[in-house]
């Protein structure tokens, strides 16, 4: 279809005051060659948009550019229907609101606005999606309390399941449990683990199919068209599904590697999860393990591998809570029994603690802070537990006749859980201490494997009550993925993104760079290193089309070609103008939007500033440096999240990815005799607008102490 | 006036952290969304936040992206200023009514500020626990969404007054606006009703609100963030003096008998975060932390051993026993006892920041059966209305990422409703 390009400018919120609107005008209509070109004072009013909607029909406008204000707002108000693209020229936020009223630098830099604008909006075309016939059924791994409910809740809502356990039968720890923590008020009283008619309605719903004794072989595809290779009894089995919920739960730490402490040396150490056999098998009868006396004296010692740099650093958050059940197991099980719990806090968030003040109250119970030193063996097989900077100041000696150690949890990640046939690994990447993702606050079920999720201990240590809401979040995850596969539409976070990378094979070196640098695995390679794109499982963050040399991986709507094209649009002024000329390449999630506030609280930035959004840094192609300095442009400044540990980027990898490559550019402008001084990477968070004018001037003077680019005159 | 479904939709009440999050995810699998919240802006206390621990990022940057996921979503109709007054009916086919209070701004609003500068009367901030004014028209925040003014009906002398409307060059401003009823048909109905920070005035040996250099959590999450009433420098109420020794007293309210029973679950997280925003800030000063149990579980361990590495930020183990204020430099002398020494110690600092707690948010509204709630306020989970649930901090206090898995799987319960289900 033959582009039809309409400029609308709006002169409304101080543009028409800070700018000659006729002159913008001129710049579409005589320069750029467009004829359909209209301002109006309102351009959101009902009148406003009245003409762009006359101009569509009647006219065939089929790429609407609207210069007024921030994309970020009257989003709606100038959506039109899908087959008609919309770019916005934001003269409002960055220029009128952030710039010096009818002056010729803030002239010039609209100018340059419509230009890159009405560049974009000819090469650019509304996305067609990459639609397949996706399997709506959910594959969860692991049918513990947590893959159990995920399982469940997927049926519930409408959707198959194919769920998986190692084990041979459903249940996981949870039907090793004594008793469970209560779940309703008042947060008291031990309710039966009650996981047989979870096991029963997972076996019995006609949507969920159920493999126990069985392992993934491995996952082959994308998403939405995952074929999966189930392995039962020595036999494969082949599952088609959409999405995973991984859900393998935990191991307890091995108490063994905790030194002094005796276990696997003393028979009456034992740790929390063999307490539980014990209530069991006694049916609630506390037996020691070496002579089957009954319990009369025992000891809690908490955090056993937990918050220990050696061990586990980190905190297993159910072992407190464990320990205080375990405890009215013995109270219950003899009356006159002494329970000891020997802690560093205690750690029982939220309405748990009326279950503590509870045991609190148990005169039979007795808590303190400390550290244990040693647990020793008496001859009589008692035990001795050696406690150090205890509350009352002095070190203790408590003598009992059974010592439970509170062992944390580890994520059962250590094995193989998925055997993805990805390229990146067969595994979900890892983040700290064997727990995947999500490095994200605002964003829990973020993965770096698209519709993947992890639930329940593998994601993070938690009761049991938390394991099922977390379930039931990944399920919903899960489906949603589902959902969106379906419509072609992208997942988190640019969820309902229709565009996706088309790779144009023909100019391939197989070069591998962007097999290697996508953050979500999303392209494989065939034998001779040939990129098999995986639509499916892309995130359209771009970063594929930032790492090709070759630049042959475009979006309909963001592609090298563009962003060139808009950058070479800008009029660079002859050197002697002393006007130098700043190219921004920045975030549009954060970065963007921190420019917009800066406009909005009026604050001034310099005016030799030209901003272009990109989805992430790593979408970056190094062409468009290369090109911009050719262009004659001063300074090139790409404005990203921040990278490394506790990285920002919502495409994982991005912001550090673009700042590894534009290292590498520095020995390229060094050839060019360039100075590397020109091309900058910041890292600006979105609530930062303060330092805009600061970092901007900071550059800009930089620039200039080191001249005019030397390639302005070419 | 009535909205009717297509027998899939949802109306959130709340427009949190956690609303926003199962209005979003049940948008995204494709559901009709209602999404009602009654301050002017979504985004809830979240929004608030200078911060999020442990990561120390702006909350405002995945606030943008939730901001984006409704806005590029016709799925999700929100209303601000919107309260819910009764929902009737049964699951799979409730009709919620909705008084859509004035805003006395209209659509045409561009947020270009003109009214602002004619406005004659201010209004405390509630954006910032009344630490600021704004005028009577105001933009919540520079972020807000919508991002359209409101005026605060309150104190706007309307009529007498009227020069915004004068200065508004789009007509937006219409002072003889009134309230309007709304029914919505929907499935099923989410309680995302959040939180408020105990009154920690009632906590007597405190002293908040009548020594000036005590404050709360909240308030110091204003005093740090860029666009707070000091923008983004931490001094102290009573002179703007810089901090050289500063207290942080946990706890307050929270696992009180007299107060909050419970914990809070967040507010030792909170207060190490904010002893961060101190650190940055102020190099030198020296932080004391009096706490009953520093409760940062799962990988916020990790947050707790970095703040424990910093060796000017001293944990003590003892409940804060009283405050004294001295009259001629307000400084502040937290007494209390050091359960590990067993000494009672007197620690005089410029201010002190006090970690009260969360209390539920209750619903007003009239609901078809009652709602469960605990003894404190909170709404149970196991026992819910059925076609009703709660989430967030309705349910449980919680920190952020907590409340987004939660809010998560409340979108699939909710979307699971149908009728006859």
């Amino acid at each position: 279809m033959d582009k039809k390009l309409g400029v609308y400018i709006c002169s409304g919120c101080d543009i028409g005051n800070s700018l000659d609107v006729d002159k913008l005008i001129a710049v579409a209509r005589d320069e750029q060659k467009i004829p359909v070109c209209t301002k109006h004072a309102t351009l959101c009013s009902a009148e406003g948009v009245g003409l762009i909607k006359k101009d569509i029909q009647e006219q065939g406008v089929n790429s609407v550019v609207v210069a007024a204000c921030s994309p970020r707002v009257h989003f709606d108000t100038f959506s039109f229907d899908p087959s008609v693209f919309v770019e916005r020229v934001n003269l409002r936020e960055h220029v009128a609101w952030s710039h010096v009223s009818k002056d010729e630098d803030t002239q010039m830099l609209a100018d340059d606005y419509m230009r890159m604008g009405i560049t974009k909006a000819t090469k650019a075309n509304p996305p067609k999606p990459y639609v397949e016939n996706i399997a709506k059924t959910v594959l969860v791994i692991g049918g513990g309390i947590t893959g159990m409910t995920s399982a469940l809740e997927a049926a519930k809502t409408g959707y198959k399941v194919v769920l998986v356990e190692k084990a041979p039968v459903l249940g996981g720890w949870m039907r090793r449990w004594y008793k469970q923590l209560p779940q309703n008020p008042p947060y008291k009283n031990l309710q039966d683990a009650d996981i047989e008619r979870t096991i029963s309605a997972v076996k019995t719903n006609p949507d969920i199919q159920v493999f126990t004794s069985a392992e993934i072989d491995s996952i082959a595809g994308q998403p939405g068209m995952f074929d999966v290779s189930i392995r039962q009894n020595g036999k494969a089995i082949t599952q088609r599904t959409g999405s995973v919920v991984v859900a393998t739960g935990w191991k307890p730490y091995d108490a063994g590697k905790v030194e002094g402490l005796g276990f696997g040396q003393f028979p009456n150490v034992i740790n929390n999860v063999m307490m539980e056999d014990i209530a069991v098998q006694g049916k609630g009868q506390i037996r020691r393990p070496s002579d089957n006396k009954e319990v009369k004296s025992i000891v809690f010692v908490q955090c056993v591998g937990s918050r220990d740099k050696n061990h586990l650093p980190y905190c297993s958050s159910v072992c407190c809570l464990a320990s205080l059940k375990q405890a009215s197991y013995v109270r219950a099980s003899n009356p006159d029994a002494r329970v000891y719990i020997v802690y560093k806090d205690m750690r029982t968030p939220g309405q748990y603690e009326n279950f503590y003040k509870d045991k609190q109250a148990d005169n039979g119970i007795f808590l303190t802070k400390g550290d244990v030193a040693g647990v020793a063996e008496n001859p009589d097989t008692s035990l001795t537990v050696s406690v150090k900077n205890t509350l009352i100041g002095e070190d203790v000696s408590i003598k009992a006749d059974m010592v439970v150690l509170a062992t944390g949890m580890v994520p059962a990640t250590d094995s193989s859980i998925l055997n993805l046939q990805y390229r990146q690994g067969k595994e979900l990447p890892l983040l700290k201490y064997g727990f995947p993702d999500s490095n994200f606050i605002c964003f829990p079920y973020e993965t770096q494997r698209t519709a993947i999720y992890a639930a329940g201990c593998v994601h993070q240590p938690a009761e049991s009550r938390a394991c099922k809401d977390d379930a039931t979040g990944a399920a919903m995850k899960a489906i949603q993925a589902l959902e969106l596969e379906t419509r072609g539409a992208a997942v988190h976070p640019r969820a309902g993104d229709l565009s996706y990378p088309i790779f144009f094979m023909q100019k391939c070196t197989s070069c591998k760079r962007c097999t290697e640098e996508c953050p979500f695995g999303a392209i494989d390679e065939d034998d001779k290193g040939t990129p098999k794109p995986n639509p499916n499982r892309c995130r359209r963050c771009g970063v594929c089309m930032g790492a090709c040399p070759e630049r042959i991986i475009s979006f309909e709507n963001y592609s090298v070609d563009i962003v060139s094209s808009m950058l070479k649009s800008i009029e660079v002024p002859e050197e002697d103008e002393e006007k130098p000329r700043i190219l921004v390449l920045a975030c549009e999630n954060d970065a963007y939007p921190a420019f917009d506030i800066a406009g909005f609280n009026r604050t001034a930035y310099n005016s030799n500033v030209r901003i272009i959004p990109v989805r992430c840094l790593g979408s970056v192609n190094i062409v468009w440096i290369a090109d911009a300095l050719s262009r004659g442009i001063d300074g090139i400044m790409l404005i990203g999240c921040k990278y490394g540990d506790d990285y920002q980027c919502h495409f994982v990898r991005g912001s550090e990815l673009a700042n590894r490559r534009m290292e590498n550019l520095k020995e390229v402008l060094q050839r060019l005799v360039l100075e590397p001084e020109r091309v900058q990477v910041k890292e600006l968070a979105i609530a930062e607008y303060d330092r805009i004018p600061g970092i901007m001037d900071d550059f800009l003077a930089k620039v200039t102490e080191l001249g005019p680019n030397p390639y302005k005159s070419f | 006036m009535a909205m009717t479904n297509d027998n899939k939709s949802v109306c959130v009440i709340g427009g949190g952290i956690s609303g926003m999050t199962t209005a979003i995810e049940a948008a995204e699998i494709g559901y009709e969304v209602y999404l009602i919240e009654q301050s002017p802006s979504l985004g809830g206390r979240v929004a608030q936040l200078n911060q999020y621990f442990p990561k120390l990022c702006p909350p405002q940057c995945g606030i943008e992206i939730n901001y984006k996921r409704i806005r590029i979503n016709p799925k999700v109709r929100y209303f601000t200023l919107a309260e819910v007054e009764r929902v009737s009916g049964e699951p799979g086919n409730f009709t919620v009514t909705l008084r859509l209070n004035p805003k006395y701004v209209n659509e045409k609003c561009t947020a270009c500020n003109k009214c602002v500068e004619v406005c004659p009367v201010e209004r405390s901030s509630s954006f910032n626990y009344g630490m600021s004014q704004t005028k009577a028209i105001y933009l919540p925040h520079e972020m807000a969404f919508p991002m359209k003014y409101v005026i605060d009906g309150t104190v706007c002398q309307k009529d007498q007054c009227a020069k915004c409307v004068a200065a508004c060059p789009y007509g937006a401003i219409d002072l003889s606006m009134q309230p309007k009823k709304l029914d919505i048909n929907v499935n099923s109905v989410v309680l995302a009703t959040g939180w408020s920070p105990y009154d920690a005035a009632k906590i007597d040996n405190l002293k908040y609100g009548i020594y000036k250099n005590i404050i709360r959590n909240v308030e110091m999450e204003r005093l740090a963030a860029p666009n707070g009433p000091t923008h983004g420098k931490i001094v102290r109420p009573s002179d703007n003096k810089e901090i050289k020794k500063i207290a942080f007293v946990q706890c307050a309210g929270s696992r009180d008998e007299n107060h909050l029973a419970y914990c809070s679950s967040i507010c030792c997280l909170a207060s190490m975060k904010q002893a961060t925003y101190v650190r940055s800030q102020y190099p030198d000063a020296d932080i004391y932390i009096f706490y009953i149990d520093i409760r940062a579980t799962g990988r916020f361990e990790d947050f707790f051993t970095k703040v424990q590495a910093d060796n000017k930020i001293t944990f003590i183990k003892g409940k804060v026993a009283k405050v004294l204020e001295d009259s001629q430099t307000n400084d502040i002398t937290v007494v209390a006892e050091d359960i590990l020494s067993g000494k009672k110690i007197y620690t005089t600092v410029d201010m002190a920041v006090l970690a009260t707690g969360m209390v539920p948010n209750g619903l007003t509204a009239a609901m078809p059966s009652d709602i469960v709630y605990d003894e404190f306020g909170f709404a149970v989970s196991d026992l819910q209305t059925p076609g009703i649930y709660a989430t967030g901090c309705a349910k449980k206090p919680a920190d952020v990422a907590g409340c987004i898995q939660d809010a998560t799987g409340t979108a699939l319960r909710a979307i699971q409703t149908r009728v006859g289900v």
